[in-house]
């Protein structure tokens, strides 16, 4: 999917421009926005490049440094913290061999913490791309990353 | 069941596919939209009104009143928005609501639009949210092919279209000026009121800003008559209240109830008690920018006058159970640390104070703090509360301020204890 493929299909309107740039930056390997597309979105849109760039330092889900195909998202608000996410976040890193905030050198997961993820009913829970993980046990947790290595690599 | 549960916003759960427009009609569904598109707007605005319906987003202001200026609003075009955002930790409602029945949502808006003179509507969802998106989006074009969208409204006369917004990890977002903001393209910040969106909103225009499960009441309340709808609750609580339960609870969930229930009761009955035998050391109302009750409080019956009587309110309807395994200053670390993440920045009391609160919280955790450093942060809070822009900065304080009153012991406890070390 390129820049404008992705506006076309959003209406390209500022208002919509959040919804593409996110879409755009998920259909991306290293999920990440590069200088140049960030420019490329401004060009598309008739923004200044400025205004672009206040929205992807601005919100939270775009990064401008490469990272992992699958962003492991790991809730840490307090219905998740009183369920244990702390363990949740010990046991990925053990499995992944990272800390929290780092990406695995083959590229495959990213590690970070989100805000809740309207899903506290099943914590401690976390995300992982477009799916949620809920009721987090060590085995929940080691056969989901096991099944994303498998299909990842 | 429990007496108190009653099903009306979520009576079509797991009964219907959201993937369905025929399903949804085939329950009733859209029925409203066409009685009340043979209503004068006012009639359907007194309904509203007489409904005692009120804002489920937390605020709980009057929703007739609220349609009622933008109706009067001069200023064209008008606009109805969606507020979907729903970023307070411990609340999942609408995500329920929009994954499970997005067309009673989408009815709600059409019949809102056709009330205050509305010609666009906007519902904005958080970014984390996509499965929601995606149905809303499919549930539009389904209401759009069935022509419950677009020119002539089942030849009416009455235009109105809409589309999704998608956010993109913004907590303070759905705090109502940010949400405009971040519709119109730009970083979610907010700014000085009054105006309020009513006469000056989206795009500068009169716009109906209302959060998912308040438009879900509308088809309902056409439906039934606002005289009916006020007739289960009470003078000043009206209708079903949707509950978030989690935290330390044996059955975690949604629940619908009227608001004759206590908070004992939700957590009790419907949430089955704390697993393992173990005590309720504290409940959070609201989420992270609600209040910190103890366990004497929680017969208190969810009705806003009762409520109202201690400070407290069901706000958005998230029911966080901690037990009594933990730690008071670990919880408010986390809590401090949300909002501080949170805040846009924009003001002073708000983006300093919290940086000033979570070093203070910290100094108590290693027992560093001192007395006068315990009176520094209680002026801290006061000086946040009063003096922040936006609500953010204004609620962030609530929680610190609980525990002081309901805990304070815990925190005092602390400074004994550097006393001790040293
Ligand atoms: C920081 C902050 C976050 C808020 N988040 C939400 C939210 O996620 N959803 C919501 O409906 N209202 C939220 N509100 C309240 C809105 O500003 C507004 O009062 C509400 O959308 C009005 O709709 P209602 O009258 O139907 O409740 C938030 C307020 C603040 C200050
Ligand atoms: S109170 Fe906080 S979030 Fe609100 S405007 Fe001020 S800095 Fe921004
Ligand atoms: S607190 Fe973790 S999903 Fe809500």
């Amino acid at each position: 999917m390129d820049v404008k493929e992705v506006l076309d299909k959003y209406g390209n309107s500022p208002g919509r421009l959040l919804g593409a740039m996110l879409e755009y930056q998920r259909s991306k390997p290293q999920n990440y926005l590069t200088e140049e597309e960030i420019k490329a979105f401004a060009k598309e849109t008739g923004l200044p490049v400025s205004r672009v760039y206040s929205l992807v330092t601005f919100y939270s889900l775009f990064s401008e440094v490469p990272r992992g195909k699958y962003i492991v998202q790991v809730c840490h608000d307090v219905p998740c913290h009183v369920n244990g996410s702390v363990n949740v976040v010990a046991e990925l890193e053990k499995l992944l061999g990272i800390k929290m905030g780092e990406t695995t050198d083959d590229g495959l997961f990213t590690l970070e913490y989100t805000s809740c993820i309207g899903c506290c009913e099943m914590a401690p829970a976390m995300q992982i791309g477009e799916t949620v993980y809920g009721n987090l046990t060590p085995e929940k947790i080691a056969s989901i990353i096991e099944e994303l290595r498998r299909a990842g690599k | 069941m429990s007496k108190k549960e009653k099903k009306l916003l979520t009576a079509r759960f797991g009964n219907i596919s959201p993937d369905s427009i025929d399903d949804y009609i085939k329950t009733g569904g859209y029925a409203s939209l066409k009685k009340a598109l043979g209503m004068a707007p006012d009639a359907i605005i007194a309904e509203v009104k007489a409904s005692g319906l009120r804002g489920r987003g937390g605020a709980g202001f009057p929703t007739g009143i609220k349609m009622e200026s933008v109706r009067r609003a001069t200023g064209s075009p008008k606009y109805v928005v969606c507020n979907a955002d729903e970023g307070e930790p411990g609340n999942f409602k609408d995500r329920y609501l929009m994954e499970k029945d997005p067309h009673q949502l989408i009815e709600g808006m059409i019949i809102s639009a056709f009330a205050v003179g509305a010609d666009y509507g906007a519902i904005f969802v958080r970014g984390e949210y996509i499965k929601a998106i995606k149905i809303l989006d499919n549930a539009i074009k389904q209401a759009r092919g069935a022509g419950f969208l677009g020119k002539n409204i089942l030849g009416t006369g009455f235009d109105f279209d809409m589309d999704v917004y998608s956010g993109a990890g913004s907590y303070v977002c759905g705090e109502e000026f940010a949400l405009l903001a971040a519709l119109e393209g730009k970083p979610a910040r907010s700014i000085f009121k009054p105006p309020y969106p009513t006469t000056e909103g989206l795009n500068g225009k009169p716009t109906q800003i209302n959060n998912v499960e308040t438009f879900a009441n509308i088809p309902h309340i056409i439906d039934m008559g606002g005289a009916a709808y006020a007739a289960f609750g009470s003078e000043t609580s009206t209708g079903t209240k949707l509950i978030s339960l989690s935290g330390n609870v044996n059955r975690p969930g949604l629940y619908e109830v009227t608001y004759d229930i206590t908070l004992r009761e939700i957590i009790e009955e419907l949430g089955g008690g704390v697993p393992g035998g173990r005590a309720i050391k504290m409940v959070q109302l609201g989420g992270p920018s609600g209040p910190i009750i103890p366990p004497s409080l929680l017969d208190l019956k969810i009705d806003a006058n009762e409520m109202r009587a201690y400070n407290l309110s069901i706000a958005s309807g998230a029911v966080i159970v901690i037990d009594d395994r933990a730690d008071t200053l670990d919880i408010l670390m986390r809590i401090m640390e949300f909002f501080h993440h949170e805040s846009c920045g924009k003001c002073t009391p708000c983006r300093e104070g919290l940086g000033q609160v979570l070093g203070l919280l910290d100094k108590l955790v290693d027992g560093r703090a001192t007395d006068a450093e315990l009176e520094l942060l209680r002026n801290l809070l006061d000086v946040m509360s009063q003096a922040s822009l936006c609500g953010l900065g204004q609620a962030a304080p609530t929680a610190i301020k609980s525990i002081l009153q309901y805990f304070g012991d815990e925190l005092y406890g602390r400074i004994g204890a550097a006393k001790e070390v040293k």
